[in-house]
């Protein structure tokens, strides 16, 4: 008497599937992504949860000892357990400040890609459905922008941002505690601003293919608005390589804002990105307070590097050609 | 033994040949000098700034020049002498040309000191005494005071003498009028009779200058230099300025940072000089306004309070910032001017000491017991360590309550918010070529000091300043400077921090001596 063979008819758990899918399987066979995973992990945790395991608050300036500016990292002769890599010129605990700069570079890399993907995605969508006009507009002023390169395009915009504030302020107008989290927006809108091409470009291609697919055809015929069709059946479809996108554009928007830092006109000194530290730290390096510079640009390399490997990773495990 | 004399002799050959090489190569060389911001115009009375005085002075003559040791020298004046209590006259030099041939005369003079005395000038403080500038021959003018003014010699030693013709025919008789950005052909195009003549000017970019050989104070007040050219490079990033020096790139850092100065000093083919400058740096806080721009503070001005003034100066602890921003070079000043001006006293340089606890209870008497917000405006660019010094005064405040968000920026853009009356709190440095105290109070203690963006007003104070520039006894000019100081210590409108100190880092090659008011005089630069 032949039994039922013995099968779980139920669905999958979401967790089963995850666990079942080629995407894990990928990830689990290779090492380096899952070094580049943890460490990407561990920076969002220390940024999420900076207040709670920094030692100090760099970003108070009542607490600062200024008598403890330049101590060395703690392994060092003359250096104090209390800051472990040492302190900077204002005396800032330089642990403490790195896990908050990357807090800011971290917080400004996600909005810039944010704004940048919202923007590139929309123009993209509708470009590639409406075509005509809106697509000649729309994908010749990304070409015209493609050629300039993205940090001068921030610059240009960080600079006119900046300006056009300080006129508006000069009215009298106390920005007082905004004057932090001025530098902050100035940041994420111009380098969110310089990078919607890359996407609106992807979004577009990828558009135009959904568009000639049968269920684009059958919503048409079936007198669905372009609008609904364009978020709810042709947006799904093409945030595949968006994702991607944004990965890679991720690693790229912390480097604009750590370039546009370091060139002084990002973050100011009070409340340091990695770039601003950096920059501060660069004046020290011929006169031998290494550490001022050298931990910060540590901290920024593995951030980069491990964002960068997960974007690579992520765009050949969802590449079906590459299977 | 043939073979050896032979050997000898090439030897010798090659020696000499080498040592007539190394001789060429020393004479007639071009000096490449960096610092960290440039000139800010070229006309010689738009702007009384060090750094754009040094660089005008390389090319535009004063009646009077100051040697290495600042003494006074004729310049193109050769003689002068007080014919009257209130009229000086001065013998001029002949045979003088400009750059463009034009031939110097009184009527240059006469025109260069009215300019100076017009509406836009900057350099009004130190002429305003004159009544009238007269020609009596073409050799000879005489400088009427409003009374007697025996600093005359001194303030003069600031004005530099332009052409006439030159300046007429190019449409600029009046100065540059700075506060307003207005372009004239004197911003880009200079002709002085000076040592060195302007090849090139691009603002913030490079600046070229080339030895004028028929100078006419080569053999007069200086051997002839065998600098050739010179090329100035403005380079903002402390460590970049540091990096062309070691690297060769440049030959003189006129501001290099002072914790690369072992580093510049163990190089065997660089040094560094070091001397006691003439400049003292402070802040200013504004009294006059009946509210701050920029402050939680609304309806009044806290500033106004002498309790706030006195509490945020004893916050700052000044020997900190010495001992670590500073490197120990600065020393830690009661006044805002430096030893060696006319008028400076110990006694007077005495600080208020180093008191939070002190700072925290003035602050709570003048009702802010839990601090106010304001707005620290400094350079970056201009004096040592500027912009950290402000981080660190932030720091300081905050320790009694008092949030400075800190406005750090380009040396051209603070001095321009100063002067269109934009900023509460602000960092400044002020040195005094005139080495006497007169010019303290009329540029930043009078109340219609041009410098003096306090807007403290003070009637005594005022009268004090005037009256000290045309008193000739000693002795009762002297108590006068002394009750003016005693008056503008008191108010603590000008929170002082430190006397700085001048450090050069120079090609071990080139001898420039260094001087006290930090503005070099490349004519008397040489390549040994």
């Amino acid at each position: 008497m032949a039994t039922e063979p013995d099968i779980d008819v139920r669905a999958p758990s979401l967790l089963a599937r995850a666990r079942d899918s080629d995407l894990w399987f990928s990830f689990t066979r290779s090492p380096v992504v899952v070094v580049a995973a943890s460490v990407t992990a561990l920076y969002f945790l220390a940024a999420l949860l900076a207040p709670l395991i920094s030692p100090h608050n760099p970003f108070d300036p009542g607490s600062l000892v200024y008598s403890d500016a330049f101590t060395p990292p703690a392994w060092v002769e003359g250096g104090q357990a209390t800051y472990l890599l040492g302190t900077d010129d204002q005396g800032r605990d330089i642990l403490s400040t790195l896990i908050y700069g990357a807090r800011i570079s971290l917080l400004v890399g996600f909005a810039a890609v944010m704004l940048s993907a919202v923007i590139g995605i929309t123009l993209g969508i509708l470009a590639g459905y409406l075509g005509g006009i809106v697509e000649t507009i729309t994908m010749r002023a990304a070409d015209v922008q493609l050629t300039v390169p993205g940090i001068l395009v921030a610059l240009m915009i960080d600079g006119v941002v900046r300006i056009k504030l300080k006129e508006w302020s000069a009215g009298g107008g106390f920005i007082g505690d905004m004057h932090e989290t001025i530098s902050l927006f100035v940041l994420i809108f111009a380098i969110g601003l310089s990078d919607w091409p890359q996407y609106a470009r992807v979004v577009r291609g990828a558009t135009m293919v959904e568009k000639g697919k049968e269920y684009v055809q059958a919503a048409k015929v079936i007198g669905v608005h372009p609008l609904f069709i364009m978020i709810r059946h042709i947006l799904p479809n093409v945030l595949g390589p968006v994702l991607v996108l944004a990965t890679i554009g991720l690693a790229l928007a912390i480097i604009a804002e750590a370039t546009l830092s370091f060139l002084g006109v990002g973050m100011p000194p009070t409340t340091p990105s990695l770039g601003t530290l950096i920059r501060i730290g660069n004046n020290f390096l011929f006169s031998g307070e290494w550490w001022i510079t050298f931990f910060p640009c540590i901290a920024l390399i593995l951030l980069v590097l491990s964002v960068n490997l997960l974007g690579d990773w992520l765009r050949d495990a969802l590449n079906p050609k590459l299977r | 033994m043939k073979m050896t004399s032979y050997a000898l002799g090439f030897g010798l050959a090659v020696a000499s040949a080498t040592a007539g090489l190394t001789a060429t190569s020393a004479d007639a060389k071009p000096l490449r000098w960096a610092s960290q911001g440039d000139a800010l115009t070229l006309d010689p009375h738009a702007q009384n700034e060090g750094p754009t005085s040094t660089m005008i002075s390389q090319m535009y003559d004063s009646l009077i020049l100051r040697d290495a040791e600042l003494k006074k020298i004729p310049g193109l004046a050769t003689s002068w002498s007080a014919v009257e209590p209130s009229v000086w006259e001065f013998k001029l030099r002949e045979g003088v040309t400009f750059h463009e041939g034009q031939p110097f005369t009184a009527d240059d003079v006469v025109f260069s000191f009215n300019r100076a005395l017009s509406e836009t000038s900057d350099f009004k403080n130190y002429v305003n005494s004159i009544e009238e500038v007269k020609k009596v021959d073409d050799f000879t003018v005489r400088i009427t005071t409003k009374g007697p003014n025996p600093i005359l010699p001194d303030q003069i030693t600031s004005i530099r003498i332009m052409d006439e013709e030159w300046s007429r025919e190019h449409g600029v008789e009046k100065p540059q009028d700075y506060a307003s950005q207005e372009e004239t052909f004197a911003v880009r195009n200079t002709n002085g009779t000076g040592p060195f003549i302007l090849t090139q000017r691009d603002p913030g970019i490079e600046t070229k200058l080339k030895v004028n050989d028929g100078w006419w104070g080569w053999g007069v007040t200086d051997p002839k230099t065998n600098v050739t050219e010179v090329t100035y490079t403005p380079v903002a990033n402390a460590s970049t300025r540091v990096a062309a020096l070691l690297s060769g790139e440049v030959d003189y850092v006129l501001d290099p940072p002072l914790q690369d100065l072992k580093r510049i000093d163990a190089q065997p083919n660089l040094k560094v000089e070091q001397i006691n400058q003439i400049r003292t740096i402070f802040y200013g806080l504004d009294v006059g306004a009946d509210q701050l721009r920029n402050s939680s503070v609304t309806g009044k001005n806290p500033f106004q309070d002498p309790k706030v003034r006195e509490a945020m100066y004893k916050a700052i602890d000044v020997e900190a910032i010495k001992a670590k921003t500073m490197r120990g070079l600065s020393f830690p000043a009661g006044i805002i001017t430096s030893p060696g001006v006319h008028g400076f006293t110990e006694d007077l340089d005495a600080r208020l000491p180093y008191d939070v606890d002190a700072a925290r209870s003035l602050l709570a008497e003048a009702g802010y017991p839990d601090g106010f917000e304001i707005h620290l405006d400094c350079p970056n660019n201009r004096s040592n360590n500027d912009e950290a010094i402000c981080q660190a005064t932030v720091g300081m405040l905050a320790q009694i309550g008092i949030k400075a968000n800190l406005n750090a920026r380009p040396k051209s853009i603070h001095f321009k918010a100063l002067q269109n009356k934009e900023s509460d709190f602000y960092m400044l440095g002020w040195g005094v070529p005139t080495l006497d105290s007169h010019y303290v109070f009329s540029y930043l203690g009078a109340s219609d000091g041009s410098w003096n963006f306090t807007n403290f007003s003070d009637a005594r104070l005022d009268e004090l300043t005037d009256a000290m520039e045309v008193e000739t006894d000693s002795a009762k000019r002297d108590a006068m400077i002394a009750e003016a100081w005693d008056i503008l210590k008191a108010s603590n409108v000008y929170l002082p921090l430190h006397h700085q100190v001048i450090a050069w880092g120079l090609n071990a090659d080139l001898e420039l001596p260094i001087v006290p008011n930090d503005s070099p005089a490349l004519r008397m630069a040489m390549w040994k």
